[in-house]
Parts: structure tokens; sequence; C-alpha cells
């Protein structure tokens, strides 16, 4: 593998900077069951980075370990160059972490525009008080608030549901909202669990289009879980891949495609 | 506000601007929703930014007579680049924005096109696609720079770069602007339009200043229009009526031109600017009205009564208290209450609440769907025209408007029928010349002027408004000889909700058949209502229920065509639902959704043999083009039936 203490410079010309998330040797139980194994990787700034691996490799337990979901028994997770205690989810939400979930976690009765709202809940300065009352700053923050929520609306172009109550939107359209709402916390790092499950061609390509643009001009670091190889070795800048919860290959697409233990993990070969 | 400006020197699209920027400085010329909110620009704020723009043209080498393309979506800085072009003394060629790069590539090949200013990643990606096929474009300007932070930019320049370039020029190049401006005459080349076409490569068409500018005035003092109309631009830029409309009258009479916010919010944008001057084509009018009934179908009873009762009231008096006609005291009240109740909250819901004037052309219209409007109060009218008349050919005055008819001649317009029903006309906004094509001008446009409108039609000699039947091509003999106007019989077939497109053959034949489409909003919508499940648009053509509500519709207007003595040979015997919506991406349809006849009858030549053949049914296999360029098959069997016809009593006789 590269070697890559500084960064490195993508196929496409893209700037990769020094480590954001460093994992290091991460063991989960549940019980007697042991879902993560002794696994360390890496993610840098400004990185597309996926997780893969076959089902109940322990992927989706990668991602809640680091949105700080679980807490891991075994390993230190680093985060921006600090060691990071465990913590609630919303105090990593603090720190600068989004995620989407594999089953749509939105509010179904609130529109769109409110749902996203929630996402910059964490950013809001004003208390809950003078919210209600929503005068002077508290609604000179809502302003300012919304027009950055209005910027990701026009970004995922999803202006003509802004006030649609999200139960009523078709699946892949709140796949999007879900991303709208992870964006609009302005997050270093999102996370996103299978961003294209259960979509068509159709809105795979327009989501994929989408995690590049986020990348591309917000200079968003992604981590995100997938099952469509396709769309893995298209988008990806470094893959991870976990079998019964041990990391077996960690490299660029092309590393992966030709690693024997990840064809074999694929293509189901028996482990003794 | 005193005139200064003589009418001699308002013979370009930059001079009137520069009048209205003097004139209603302050007023709004362009609203574009971004972000959620509307934003504005006065006629002063919009003549600075078309000056920085056009000086930015210049930095960018921008000759006298160069062709700059637009490529885009109805937005502010899209047509003030359009106008910034002229300034420069270059003409303007706005593209349709929906076309496939091989189309594109046609066009931009045959204008010369130098520059291209496009509106987002998705446009500038189709031209650099064929940009090592058409070798003229130096320069590519892009108003929206998302995705293409990273494309290679020493031929591409954001608008904003543009004009930030060029405001830093004025000293250095801004009497160069005046000169070229103030060379602007009347024979100056206004802009070029590039008709689809349902035959054939595009034409590009050329229209003088003095083609748009008296065109503009003449329809414009027509309708009575003020600087205190607003308009919504939503229909392609690439069309001459968005020209006229949304360039032509708006600069002519000082309105403004509010964009909407993406194409999916069209209908709430409508809503929230209520236009007093509006344009659709039917086809707009249909959905909202199938919007409308589908919404009543699942209203509570209550509403529903109440809506049909006011319906039924709109219908008897409605069109008659819009033309002013004598209407009892008891009629009227009804209709007032009515107005409370249902109109004005539908009116104001759809966003036709303040509509003064509206038209519609393009295509026939229902006259069901004439009368709702009509009957609702608002202002619908027809008018009919083409590019190469700068639109206006006939328009219908106030109060004298009938659903099949076009019209009287508009002002300046002189119409002449020809021996074979050939509609021509003669008009200041008559066409220079169709460009790089001189055979085609010469076959269109006579030595005297007159232009061929390629339709067949008469004046009708009750109201001396013109009706248009079909067009003069397409108008044949059967086999027996009787007349056969596909079109007509079409039309009368899509004023059924359930029908979308429909096409009859019979040319040369003893009896007509038919290709006919299912429109899948209303279709679904019925069967879901009726429990009929499906689980494609192609099985859902397909359903026996489907069959037997298209066979009668078909025929009912077998029916309608029995009545009419020159019609009644076009009865149709046998037709199809057909297995896929005909669209313009397989080259079906043309950009403006008119069938093209001529590569259908190629392309089904089995369905067709199939439908004389006598079978019940058909297999077939037809190719498709995605959006994004690909090929795929589709395969099914189709069910042919039979219509009943009405038997024409003298022919009845001779058998």
């Amino acid at each position: 593998m590269t070697d890559m203490t500084e960064g490195y410079t993508t196929a496409d010309g893209r700037r990769i900077g020094p480590v954001l998330m460093d994992l290091r040797n991460i063991t989960l139980r549940f019980g007697g069951v042991e879902a993560i194994k002794n696994i360390s990787f890496d993610i840098r700034e400004g990185e597309i980075r996926a997780i893969i691996g076959p089902n109940g490799a322990g992927k989706s337990s990668m991602l809640n370990v680091i949105s700080g979901f679980y807490h891991p028994q075994e390993g230190e997770v680093w985060f921006r160059g600090r060691k990071r205690p465990p913590m609630k989810p919303y105090e990593v939400a603090r720190q600068g972490i989004a995620r989407t979930f594999q089953n749509i976690a939105l509010f179904e009765g609130m529109s769109v525009l409110d749902n996203i709202m929630t996402g910059r809940l964490t950013l809001m300065k004003t208390g809950m008080l003078s919210q209600a009352v929503w005068w002077g700053r508290a609604q000179r923050e809502e302003v300012a608030h919304r027009e950055k929520v209005e910027r990701i609306i026009d970004f995922l172009e999803i202006q003509s549901i802004r006030k649609t109550p999200v139960g009523r939107l078709p699946y892949g359209l709140k796949k999007r909202v879900e991303l709208a709402r992870a964006l609009a916390a302005e997050p270093k790092l999102l996370l996103l669990d299978e961003p294209m499950a259960g979509m068509n061609v159709e809105e795979k390509e327009d989501m994929c289009r989408f995690i590049l643009d986020v990348n591309d001009e917000f200079g968003t670091t992604i981590a995100l879980i997938e099952h469509d190889m396709g769309v893995v070795m298209d988008l990806s800048d470094r893959v991870v891949v976990m079998d019964y919860g041990k990391k077996i290959g960690d490299g660029t697409p092309d590393e992966i495609r030709n690693n024997q233990d990840v064809i074999d993990a694929y293509l189901g070969v028996s482990h003794d | 506000m005193a005139e200064q400006t003589r009418p001699e020197d308002l013979q370009s699209i930059p001079a009137l601007l520069e009048r209205n920027a003097r004139r209603w400085g302050a007023l709004p010329a362009y609203r574009e929703k971004e972000f959620g909110i509307w934003q504005s620009w006065t006629w002063a704020e919009t003549a600075d930014e078309v000056r920085a723009l056009a000086l930015g043209l210049l930095v960018l080498g921008v000759e006298r007579g160069d062709r700059v393309a637009i490529i885009g979506r109805n937005r502010p800085a899209m047509y003030w680049s359009m106008v910034a072009a002229q300034m420069c003394g270059a003409i303007p060629v706005p593209l349709y924005q929906d076309a496939v790069a091989e189309e594109m590539a046609y066009v931009l090949d045959h204008c010369g096109a130098r520059f291209v200013v496009a509106g987002d990643q998705e446009q500038v990606d189709k031209v650099l696609e064929i940009q090592d096929r058409v070798k003229g474009i130096r320069h590519i300007a892009y108003l929206d720079g998302r995705g293409m932070r990273k494309y290679d930019h020493t031929h591409m320049t954001s608008l904003a770069d543009i004009a930030r370039e060029g405001r830093a020029a004025e000293t250095r190049l801004g009497e160069e602007l005046d000169r070229r401006k103030a060379e602007l005459t009347f024979d100056h080349t206004c802009v070029m339009l590039y008709t689809s076409g349902t035959t054939g490569k595009p034409k590009g068409v050329v229209l003088s200043n003095r083609n748009i500018i008296v065109t503009s005035k003449n329809s414009a003092e027509f309708d009575h229009l003020t600087h205190n109309e607003e308009i919504l631009a939503y229909l392609p830029m690439a069309w001459v009526g968005d020209f006229i409309f949304s360039v032509g009258q708006a600069y002519w009479t000082g309105f403004t031109v509010n964009c909407p916010e993406s194409p999916a919010t069209m209908m709430s944008d409508l809503r929230e600017i209520g236009p007093t001057y509006f344009f659709a084509p039917p086809r707009i009018f249909e959905t909202v009205l199938t919007n409308v009934m589908i919404r009543m179908e699942d209203a509570g009873r209550i509403k529903k009564w109440l809506f049909d009762h006011f319906m039924e009231v709109a219908r008897r008096v409605g069109p008659a208290i819009l033309d002013g006609r004598p209407v009892g005291l008891g009629d009227r009240l009804r209709y007032a209450l009515g107005d409370i109740l249902i109109y004005g909250p539908l009116k104001n819901t759809l966003g036709f609440s303040r509509i003064r004037v509206g038209y519609t052309a393009g295509e026939a219209i229902g006259p069901e769907i004439f009368d709702f409007y009509r009957s609702l109060g608002i202002n619908l009218k027809q008018l009919y025209g083409q590019t190469e008349a700068s639109v206006f050919i006939t328009q219908q005055p106030d109060g004298q408007v009938r659903s099949d008819t076009v019209g009287v001649p508009s002002p300046g317009v002189e119409i002449r029928i020809a021996e074979n029903g050939e509609v021509f006309y003669r008009s200041p906004g008559v066409f220079v010349e169709y460009y790089k094509n001189p055979e085609s001008t010469a076959s269109t446009k006579d030595a005297e002027g007159w232009v061929a409108t390629g339709d067949a039609g008469f004046f009708d000699p009750e109201t001396g408004q013109l009706r248009i039947i079909d067009r003069a091509k397409d108008v044949g003999k059967m086999a027996d000889g009787s007349l056969f106007a596909p079109k007509y019989v079409e039309n009368k077939l899509k004023f059924y909700p359930n029908i979308l497109e429909a096409v009859v053959f019979g040319a040369g034949r003893d009896r007509c058949c038919a290709f006919i489409n299912i429109d899948l909003t209303a279709v679904g919508n019925w069967a879901e209502r009726n429990n009929i499940a499906y689980s494609s648009y192609q099985e859902l053509s397909q359903h026996p229920k489907v069959g037997d509500m298209i066979q009668a519709h078909v025929e009912e207007v077998n029916r309608a065509l029995a009545a009419d003595p020159m019609l009644s040979g076009c009865q149709i015997h046998r037709f199809l639902v057909l297995h896929k919506e005909l669209d313009a991406d397989d080259g079906e349809m043309t950009r403006t959704r008119k069938v093209r006849r001529r590569i259908v009858e190629q392309k089904y030549a089995d369905l067709i043999d199939a439908l004389y053949g006598g079978k019940d049914s058909v297999h077939t296999e037809t190719e498709v083009t995605y959006e994004d360029g690909r090929k795929g098959k589709i395969s099914a069997t189709l069910t042919i039936r039979d219509a009943a016809v009405v038997p024409v009593s003298t022919k009845a006789a001779a058998e």
C-alpha cells in the first residue's frame, strides 16, 4: 500500500489531507458475540471511505462505533488528533459527525423543510424560551439557519417538496431528505449507512452525483457502507473490507478488486 | 417621466432596455425564486447586469455577427446573456435544453456557434462531449458552476466572472460597446431560432429586430398589455413564443418576467406570482384540469356536490358573462355566489386569479377544457402562430372567443387561402430566411413575402375567424376518394383525458386505423379507484378493461365523425393501445411534442400491417432510447380491437 502519512492525491487530482479519524484496535462485543474483532483503520480529510462486506460482517456496528452510539470494549477512537472519551451520540454530533440511517429515520409528519432544520439544532445558540417567543436574536438566528438550509435544498434539488410532509414522499426522495438533514449539521465527517439501498438505477445515479458533489463542494469527509459493489468502486477513494467482524482488506478500489481474501469472502469460500 | 426617445431609435432590444431603465428604472424587470425567496431586479439593475455581461463578452473577443448559443432553463441571467450578445452585435441562438448531445451537435455546427452560454453542468457536459466534432466553439460560459470546479477552465468561465471582468473593462471597452449598440437597426438579426420540425433536420429561422419589435408592439397593443403585467417564463427558451413573450413583449411594454425556482416547482411558483398574462400549450391546461378532477373525485360529499352544482351554473352562464353578453339577474347572483364559494378559491389555488389575458396555441384544445376555464371567468383565448411569423398570425379578440377557431388576423397580418385550402400569410413579422438554406426559404416564402403555413384551413363564415383543419400535407384522400384529415380525428380522440396521444392511419387505404397512447395519470387514477392492479405502463396499457374504455371513446368519436359529411370516412375501424409512450428521445415526436407521422409509420410498420391484416393480436419488439442516450429493447404482445362504425347514409344506400 502507498505510504500516506501526509495524505495523498487521488487519480482525479483531489488532494486528500491528514488523518481525520483513527480507529485503533477496536473490539466490540454483545455478550459473548464479537461483532468487531480488533479492527484498525483511518479516515482522512476530504476522503470518500467505504466499508463493505457480506451480511453480518459488522459494518453497521462499525459505523455505530464511529458515530458514538456503541462504545467498544477495547480500542481507541481518535478524532481530529484527540482521543475520544466515551460520549453520548449528541455530543459526538456536536463534534462534527452526522449520519444517515439504513432504515430512514425522519419525522414523517413534519415537512421536508422542518426535518432539515432539525439538523441544525446542535448549531443553534438561543434557548428554547427565546425561540418560542421568536423575537430579536432568536428570529435573526432562525433566518440565518434557514438560509443555510435553503442552500442545501437547492443543492440537493428538492425545492419542489420543501413544504411536503415527509410521510408522503417516495423512498428515494426520503433518502435525499435524510442526506439533507445530515448536511445541515455542517459535519466534518458524514456517515452514510447504505445510501443506495432499495433504489432504482436512476435514483442511484442521482445519489452518487450528490455524494460526489457534497465531497467536492463542501469538502466533507464521507464514510459510507454500501452493498452495491459497482457504486462503491466508482465512488470511494479507499475501501475497508470486513468479514465476520474481521478486517480482511484495506486499500484503493483496484487493490481491493485483486485481493484474494476479499474475492474468497464474496465468492463464499468456507471458513475453517 | 417624459419620453425622450424617438420611436425610430428603438430598433433593437438593447435600445429598448435602455429606454426601460430610464422610464421604469425602479420597477421590477425580472424575478426569480432562489433559496425559497423571490429575488428581483429592477430595469435599472437589469441594464447594469446586461452591460457588465456585454463588456465581459467583448473581453472574451465576441465579434459582430458571432453566434452565441444559449442552453438552459429560464433564468434571468440566461435572458441577460441573450441581450448582452445582441449589444455586442452578436446573434443569440437559444437551444432546447432537453436535446440530447447529438441533436445539439447539429444545431451548434449548423449555426457556427463560437460561444456557448450553458445553464449548468449537465449542459456543459453535453457541449464538451460534442466539442471535438463542432469545431467553431471557442469559449463556454456557465451560470451554475456546481460540480465543475475541477473542469479545465482554459476555455470556460462562469457568467459571474464574465460580468466581473466586464465591469473592470468599462473604461477600456465602454466606448466600443456603445458604438456597437448604436449600430443596431431594424434590419439586424435579433435572434435565430431552430424549429424542431416534424420532418427532417431542424431549420434556423432568422428573425430581424423589425420582425420581433414590430410584432411585439402590434400584439401588445391588441391585448392592451401594460408595464404592470406579470408573466411566468417557464416554456423552453428555444421556442419562439418564449422569445416573444419574455423578451419581445416584455422589453416593448416593460412588464415583469418571473422565473420559476425549478421546473418541478412551476405550479406552486405560478400560484405565488399569479400572472396577469399567461400562455400555456393545451397540454398544461389539460393536466391542470385532470388534476382538479382527480382531487374532486376524492373530495367529501358536500364539497363534491357544491363543486358539481356551481360548475353547472358556470358552464351555463360563465362564458356569456365573460363575453359581456346579457345574462338574467338570477343567474348573475348564482354565479356571484359560485365565485365566492368555488371559482374564486379554485382560481386562487391554480394561480389563475389575476389572469387578464390567457392564451393557448400549438395544438387544438378540447372544447370542454377550453370552456371549463372560460366558465370560471378566466379570459383564455386562442392564437395561431409560427416561428416564421414571429408567432402571431391570428388572435381572438376579447369577447369573441370560440373553441374551434383561432381568431382574426393579428394587426398588420394579411391572410389568403390557396386553392387547396392551405393558409398563406404576409406580415411585418415574416422571417428573413432559413439560415444557410436558400432552397427551403424559397419554397416557404415567395418573392412577395407570402409564407406558406403548411396548414389547411378556412374562414368560418359565421364568425369571420380562421379555422384550422389539419396539416396541409397530412390532409389526404382515402382509397374511395373521401377526405382524410388525421389530425382532426386525433385531436377529437385526445380530448378524452384517458388518451394522451393518438396516431390515425388511412391515407390511400380503404379504412382508418389508429394507435392510442393512454394517459398514465388519468388511467392510473382510474385503475386505482377500480382496484385494477398493474405493475407497469405496458401492463396497464394492455389491460382488457382499459381496452374497453378506450373502445368506448373511439366509438363515440366515430359517431361524432359520422355527423360530419366531409369527414365521415375517417371513422376508426380498428385500433390498438401502444405499449410505450411516444417520445421525443426516440425521435417519434418533436421536442414540442408533435407526432412525427412518417417516423412512427416506419418504426411500427409491423403493427400497421397487423391492423390492416385483420389479426387479433401482434407481438412486437421496440427499440427505446433512455434519457442518457443509451438504447434498450422492450417487447410486448398487443391486442387489436375492432370499433363499431356508423354507416354513412349516402354510402349505405349505394352498397
